[in-house]
């Protein structure tokens, strides 16, 4: 299994390192050259979303990424990640993939004084440890959308068919239950 | 130690979430909107650039709280500032109106000429510093959760940001080559915890994220420190001293993710427009690299 991690900017080896931790391939996609053909899912990682948009634009990587996402590739979106699978950012007019109809707040818990580390329930998964870096969180999930976990009443995780997405870092914590669902969004 | 720290944990994350992107000086709301629009990952607001610290003279302090604010309010993106070496109540002011990340810089004329700010006791993120090994792992003992090289700030050269990235990444491969009994005496010769020393050992690298600073002015340069293992680069003066500052900065982003493709790069560094104009390093008064060790 090959999986494509979007490598313009952020936290990818920590991704990289958590799916080839548990046997999956992986390969850096930093221009549309390397977004090929034979890729099994894909990974939209943490990091600033303003950066990684300009870059998908540029790089002319958007709209293949949309195509392939709306075509059924199973792709997994933390933090930013997240923030570019939305199809609405409620403080933000800025829309990047979008292709997951749900509205997120970035910035959601301010500046980073507003980080924190918590457990939280994922549904069909269990209790997992949650990383909040100058996080967003999910406002509202539409029609397709479900909500899979919820920290302080506000939903930090969401699936969608092909979609998966977190509030928070699951790569920046030991725990690889939620790359491993993933990769069974795949099998 | 700050190793176990739950707040330093979260800390350093965010430099992690920094990397693979450029954090670019700003002095006004205008720039750091540049900054933003051209894909900084974050900004230092600060009231003037090294270039001009250094031919201004004088002391050179933290910058007013309000035009901090300004800046914060400008962009969506983390926003750091400076606070001179030692000085805690600067940084204390920096905490209280929450600034992403501190710089505790050698740009700015150092308030203690022997200690550095106990970082552990903060809440916000401290970035540090470092020429070599030593200082980088001293300043994490004390609670910084990046590091940077000094580089040789507001010159343009980028020759002494070279010296120190592989001064430190030539010093983390001996002590990868080290037979564990030899850790010891190491970590005593780096006067830093044993701990930090083993990290090393067994990471074959820091334990918190590397960007290049000081002296980077091209896309050739941000390409030439990340290919020598810098995590991310800062722009200090290079940006808004050169004549094309909002392509200059697009350029550089762009360099950084695409470090090692030569033919982007020869694409990214056309016709950007005058460069700043730089200062050799024989003609430096004051190497502000020598402050803080």
């Amino acid at each position: 299994m090959k999986i494509g991690i979007l490598a313009l900017q952020g936290a990818f080896i920590e991704h990289e390192r958590a799916l080839n931790a548990l046997g999956a391939e992986t390969t850096e996609i930093r221009r549309l050259a390397h977004f090929t053909d034979g890729l099994d899912g894909l990974v939209l990682p943490g990091g600033e979303s303003t950066v990684q948009g300009k870059l998908l634009r540029e790089e002319g990587l958007m709209e293949p990424v949309r195509a392939a996402i709306a075509g059924g590739m199973p792709v997994f979106g933390t933090c930013a990640g997240l923030i570019l699978l939305a199809e609405k950012i409620s403080n933000d007019g800025n829309v990047y993939v979008g292709t997951m109809n749900v509205t997120v707040r970035r910035n959601a818990y301010g500046r980073q004084l507003g980080s924190f580390r918590t457990d939280t329930e994922v549904k069909g998964i269990g209790k997992l440890p949650a990383v909040f870096i100058r996080a967003p969180y999910i406002e509202r999930v539409g029609e397709g959308a479900e909500e899979l976990a919820r920290v302080d009443g506000k939903i930090v995780a969401a699936r969608q068919g092909n979609m998966l997405a977190t509030a928070f870092h699951p790569e920046l914590t030991d725990d690889l239950r939620l790359h491993e669902y993933f990769l069974n969004m795949i099998r | 130690m700050a190793v176990t720290n739950q707040r330093w944990e979260l800390n350093k994350n965010l430099a992690q979430m920094l990397k693979g992107g450029v954090i670019m000086d700003v002095t006004t709301p205008e720039q750091a909107k540049i900054a933003e629009e051209a894909g900084a990952c974050a900004v230092m607001a600060l009231e003037r650039i090294p270039a001009d610290i250094r031919a201004a003279g004088g002391v050179s302090r933290m910058s007013d709280p309000k035009m901090i604010k300004g800046i914060q309010d400008a962009v969506s993106i983390p926003v750091m500032a400076k606070c001179r070496i030692g000085h805690f109540a600067e940084a204390q002011i920096l905490q209280a109106i929450e600034i992403d990340y501190i710089d505790e810089s050698e740009v700015l004329s150092p308030a203690d000429d022997v200690y550095h700010i106990d970082k552990n006791k903060f809440d916000v993120p401290f970035v540090c510093g470092a020429k070599d090994l030593g200082e980088a792992l001293r300043r994490i003992a004390e609670g910084a959760a990046m590091i940077r090289t000094k580089g040789e700030p507001g010159t343009g050269d980028v020759v002494q940001a070279v010296r120190h990235m592989r001064m430190m990444m030539s010093a983390i491969r001996k002590i990868v080559s080290m037979s564990e009994d030899e850790l010891f005496e190491e970590a005593k010769q780096l006067r830093v915890p044993y701990e930090l020393v083993s990290y090393v050992h067994e990471n074959g690298k820091l334990p918190v994220v590397n960007f290049a600073a000081g002296g980077v002015a091209t896309p050739a340069d941000a390409a030439l420190m990340m290919q020598l293992g810098a995590e991310g680069v800062f722009v200090g003066s290079g940006i808004f001293k050169s004549g094309n500052p909002a392509k200059r900065a697009r350029a550089i982003v762009q360099a950084v993710t695409n470090y090692e493709n030569p033919k982007i790069l020869a694409e990214l560094s056309e016709d950007l427009g005058e460069a700043m104009v730089g200062i050799n390093e024989q003609e430096i008064q004051l190497l502000m690299a020598e402050r803080g060790k």
